[in-house]
């Protein structure tokens, strides 16, 4: 029998009896054909490769995260909290050293799932992976830590909890935001006042294949990643870069994704997006898990592969080593870009507008941030939603200074009688308020 | 009248079974180099002054396939394997020649790329020249589409002979497990075969014509015929046997937890709501992960006559027997021993079990009676922190819907039903570690036997139908036929039940005794591009393991 290099852990919850719809992407077919193929290679059988339960997540971890509104109940179901505690489950098997990877094969997916939650959007309500990393902070103390989103879309959601977090570097690559939903994801999209470069985003033209997505993690990934060593890699993995995905233009391959986690070495990947359910998926999967596991992944395919017809056009692999080379500089000149853009100013504003493709909600949002010399520094949230909140929420990040503690309490109490809601979030002491 | 009789490493154990009683039994030391002949012997002194004519079925539990792979004595066998893209498959050779061949099927059941007649030339070629007669023949996904495995049967039909096909030996999606369960079917079936001639030779000379049944490792049983074409399922009976034997002896419908304490080993058994618990997949024999349905058990080396050592301070016994207990002129204290010293047992020399005590008590400054009593209690420690153990990775099992993690069956045990030598002395022990009633039988020394004779024919299907497809198929029954667009689960589940019953049937089982069960049912819409393009039906079935009848009650408690 096989045995595995890495130990590896495996949540794997197709969660059989939840879809948004009947006919949606995200319906209860989704992992079944990954399923089929996970038990037939015998997944199960190899030694060093352990299944998990989810556990089910609390309120109290989604509220470390979001501000849902009105509040947690309202917003998030049981299926939700289960997607976060596979996630969550993952991180703890390889924090508690019982395995040496993780990978969370949960649905629903969460990397679109942004700050303010008013509902569904890329088919996300939670981001599965930050809530899971805080309450893994919160266990075992602040980790440093990089999300590498590898879905087609760009993790909006994540960039927008992480925007401000230097122990959270975020980096995304994805369809170029002028082609494919959430239109977000350009390389000025830059961080906040105090991760200023901790968030990078290179957008690929569509028809980028193994060839490219190589490219990038070789040349601007994973010098990155050994310039800012992280405590932990997380590969928020969505599958919807492959050439059969029906709702995204990519020609990535099984190969190139289990090339990639073999390169990228992720400790823990959690699957996003990726809905071509029986044609790519089981292949992607089958080949993400026996990379992470550290077994011989060359024998993958997908039944229609044709190298040839997946090559990557020249004039694609040269646009994206432009892109790959602007962004890359733009990484190593972060302290002198920070000076140019943020020294002396005593706050930095953010006006945007949010469009929740899934429930058809727009939100307006101005967030504001506090340019801190002792921390990363309060900040708040004033947003409305055409479903009638206008609601004010405050982070008081985790490393905060005392000064922006008592400013966090203080806006908290004095905060205008015009909003609908309003919330506060206390990371220093994990307490979280709303009126 | 039922006959009952159980073949186990040690002894041949056999009961007779009228109007719910045990009215004769049997007990003979196995011969190791002549199962038949133990089979036999022990056989023939149980019929002796039985109305043969009253005979309605005769269960046998045998070890004669399980000896076989255990000792090596099997047939060799040629495999041919289609492994198809995913995990590398160097490590499936299991046969004593394997041709790994192109081509392969996808998880819908399509065949992507055929296989080439080349290939299949160049194994009859290589088979012949090694002078094998038995072949597998396996492909990844064949319980999703036979064809291929059919059509290299047919062109090895003529020259070898027993050939197993992959997709007959379980529904179940595992291709490793299906590649060895296909090998030791075909390795197994001369030895079987032999056998089952033999005793059906021998029975019709002595005038018995009663039908015969042999006992699986899933605590059923097939007819002999059956078990014929598939000796693989007839591997590890015994711990079925000695299940079914506790359950005859003490009925529950609970979650309990079940225990068979014998010389050398304790198995450990669960029932959920007194319906005993499968492996999920399937048995380990010897290095063979198989697909073999079989009652979740688990042996530890535990038992009376465990050695017992002193290491850093505390008492440590088994996992290994090193013969008899001192008390009976073995080399090592054994717990057998204790239970003299305690005067539980008035047996062997109550002085040197005196003696063993006093030597092992000085090592912890206890006295003889002391750690008698240390000792008992530790194998009671021994057995509750294996079973929390195997509770805890029980009730942690994957499961895959919302539903079943948030109000899924979890096994939360009510009692304790042990057998076995040590049951009556321990039972009070563990009663009170567990916090649980313990109960045992009087009559433990024939469970086994008794297990055997009540156990009824089981089956299993598996059932997929794509309508989107339009293809139904069983694997089990080889059944791969069209289905239309109108299919639905209800007349998914009618039909598996149909399948199932006739299955039984086929196995022996008479129209009374068959109660099917559907354990799984699924149903997927599928939806390719904006439209539902069909169903993906998925259902799993079984005749519900159980026993004939029970044993007239005669219990302790």
């Amino acid at each position: 029998m096989i045995k595995a290099k890495n130990r590896l852990g495996l949540v794997f919850f197709p969660a059989f009896d939840w879809a948004i719809s009947p006919t949606h992407p995200e319906r209860e077919e989704r992992l079944l054909y990954t399923q089929d193929q996970i038990f037939e290679e015998g997944i199960e059988d190899i030694e060093g490769i352990k299944f998990y339960n989810p556990i089910v997540a609390e309120n109290r971890d989604i509220e470390r995260v979001h501000f849902a509104v009105p509040d947690v109940e309202s917003r998030v179901t049981k299926s939700h909290l289960i997607s976060v505690g596979g996630a969550i489950k993952a991180f703890k098997a390889v924090m508690e050293k019982e395995v040496d990877k993780s990978f969370a094969l949960v649905r629903p997916p969460g990397h679109h799932a942004q700050r303010v939650v008013y509902g569904d959007r890329g088919f996300c309500i939670v981001n599965v992976e930050a809530v899971a990393l805080e309450r893994i902070r919160q266990e075992y103390g602040n980790l440093r830590v990089a999300i590498v989103d590898t879905d087609c879309h760009h993790g909006d959601g994540t960039q927008d909890i992480y925007w401000n977090d230097k122990d959270t570097l975020f980096i995304s690559f994805h369809q170029d935001g002028r082609t494919l939903y959430p239109g977000t994801g350009f390389i000025d999209e830059f961080g906040g006042p105090n991760a200023y470069g901790y968030n990078i985003n290179i957008p690929l033209p569509p028809g980028t294949g193994e060839e490219g997505f190589l490219y990038v993690l070789d040349n601007v990934v994973l010098p990155i990643l050994d310039e800012y060593k992280p405590d932990l890699i997380i590969n928020s993995a969505g599958q919807d870069n492959h050439y059969t995905d029906p709702i995204t233009n990519m020609n990535f391959t099984a190969q190139g994704y289990a090339k990639l986690n073999d390169k990228l070495n992720p400790d823990i990947a959690v699957l996003e997006g990726g809905y071509s359910i029986e044609g790519a998926l089981p292949y992607m999967n089958l080949g993400i898990i026996l990379a992470m596991a550290g077994i011989d992944y060359s024998k993958v395919k997908e039944p229609d592969y044709n190298k040839e017809k997946l090559k990557q056009a020249k004039d694609i692999t040269d646009y994206i080593k432009q892109v790959c080379n602007i962004v890359y500089k733009k990484w190593r000149n972060k302290e002198e870009l920070w000076l140019k853009d943020i020294k002396g100013k005593d706050y930095i504003q953010n006006q945007r507008q949010v469009y929740y493709d899934t429930d058809g909600i727009m939100e307006k949002q101005v967030q504001n941030f506090k340019v801190c010399n002792k921390c990363s520094g309060v900040n708040t949230i004033d947003s409305r939603s055409d479903t009638g909140y206008h609601i004010f929420a405050i982070t008081i990040p985790r490393d905060a200074c005392s000064n922006c503690l008592d400013e966090g309490y203080r806006l908290y109490k004095h905060s205008l009688n015009k909003y609908t809601n309003v919330y506060l979030q206390d990371r220093v002491n994990d307490e979280y308020l709303a009126r | 009248m039922i006959v009952g009789l159980d073949m186990g490493g040690t002894n041949v154990d056999g009961v007779v079974i009228e109007d719910y009683k045990i009215i004769n039994k049997v007990k003979k030391p196995t011969n190791r180099d002549d199962l038949f002949g133990s089979i036999w012997s022990a056989l023939r002194e149980l019929l002796m002054g039985v109305d043969k004519s009253k005979i309605e079925r005769i269960n046998l539990s045998t070890t004669i396939s399980t000896n076989a792979i255990v000792e090596n004595k099997t047939d060799a066998v040629g495999m041919i394997i289609q492994p198809g893209p995913g995990l590398p498959y160097d490590f499936l050779a299991c046969g004593d020649e394997n041709i790994f061949i192109s081509g392969y099927i996808d998880h819908r059941g399509e065949i992507i790329e055929n296989f080439n007649l080349s290939e299949i030339e160049r194994a009859i070629n290589i088979f012949k020249q090694k002078n094998i007669k038995s072949c597998g023949i396996v492909t990844k996904f064949s319980i999703r589409n036979p064809k291929v495995e059919k059509s290299i049967k047919k062109l090895l039909e003529k020259d070898f002979s027993p050939i197993t096909m992959g997709h007959t030996v379980s529904g179940k999606l595992n291709f490793p497990r299906r590649v060895y369960t296909s090998y030791l079917n075909s390795a197994v079936h001369s030895v079987f075969n032999e056998f089952s001639s033999s005793i059906k030779k021998s029975l019709s000379q002595e005038g018995v014509d009663a039908p015969i049944f042999i006992l699986k490792a899933d605590g059923g049983t097939m007819n002999i015929s059956a078990a014929e074409e598939k000796p693989v399922e007839t591997i590890l009976s015994g711990p079925a046997a000695s299940l079914m034997g506790i359950n005859a002896m003490l009925p529950t419908s609970e979650d309990a937890i079940l225990l068979d304490i014998g010389g050398t080993t304790t198995d450990i058994f669960f029932l959920a709501n007194g319906v005993p618990l499968f492996e999920p997949l399937g048995i380990k024999i010897d290095r063979f992960k198989t697909l073999v349905r079989a009652i979740y058990s688990v042996s530890i080396g535990l038992g009376g006559d465990s050695s017992i050592d002193i290491e850093e301070g505390q008492i440590k016994i088994g996992p290994t027997r090193e013969g008899k207990p001192y008390s009976f002129g073995g080399p090592k204290p054994t717990p057998t021993d204790a239970m003299i010293v305690l005067g539980q047992i008035h047996d062997g020399d109550r002085e040197k079990a005196y003696d063993s005590m006093l030597a092992l008590g000085e090592k912890l400054n206890m006295a003889p009676e002391k750690i008698a009593e240390s000792i008992l209690y530790t194998m009671a420690d021994m057995i509750k922190d294996k079973v929390d153990e195997l509770l805890d990775e029980i009730n942690s099992h994957p499961v895959y819907t919302v539903k079943e993690l948030l109000y899924g069956k979890k096994i939360d045990p009510k009692l304790i039903n042990i057998i076995g030598g040590p049951a009556s002395i321990l039972a009070p022990i563990l009663e009170k570690k567990f916090k649980l009633p313990c109960y045992f039988p009087k009559d433990f020394h024939v469970a086994n036997a008794v297990g055997a004779a009540l156990a009824k024919p089981t089956t299993e299907i598996n059932m997929l139908a794509n309508t989107s497809q339009g293809v139904l198929s069983v694997p089990e029954l080889g059944l791969y036929e069209k289905v239309d667009r109108s299919f639905t689960l209800q007349k998914a589940k009618e039909k598996t039940v149909e399948l199932i019953k006739e299955s039984a049937l086929s196995l022996g089982a008479s129209k009374d005794e068959i109660e099917t069960e559907i354990l799984e049912e699924s149903s997927f819409n599928m939806v390719r591009g904006f439209f539902t393009s069909g169903k993906n039906i998925r259902i799993k079935a079984q005749t519900k393991p159980g026993l004939i009848h029970e044993l007239r009650s005669d219990w302790n408690d």
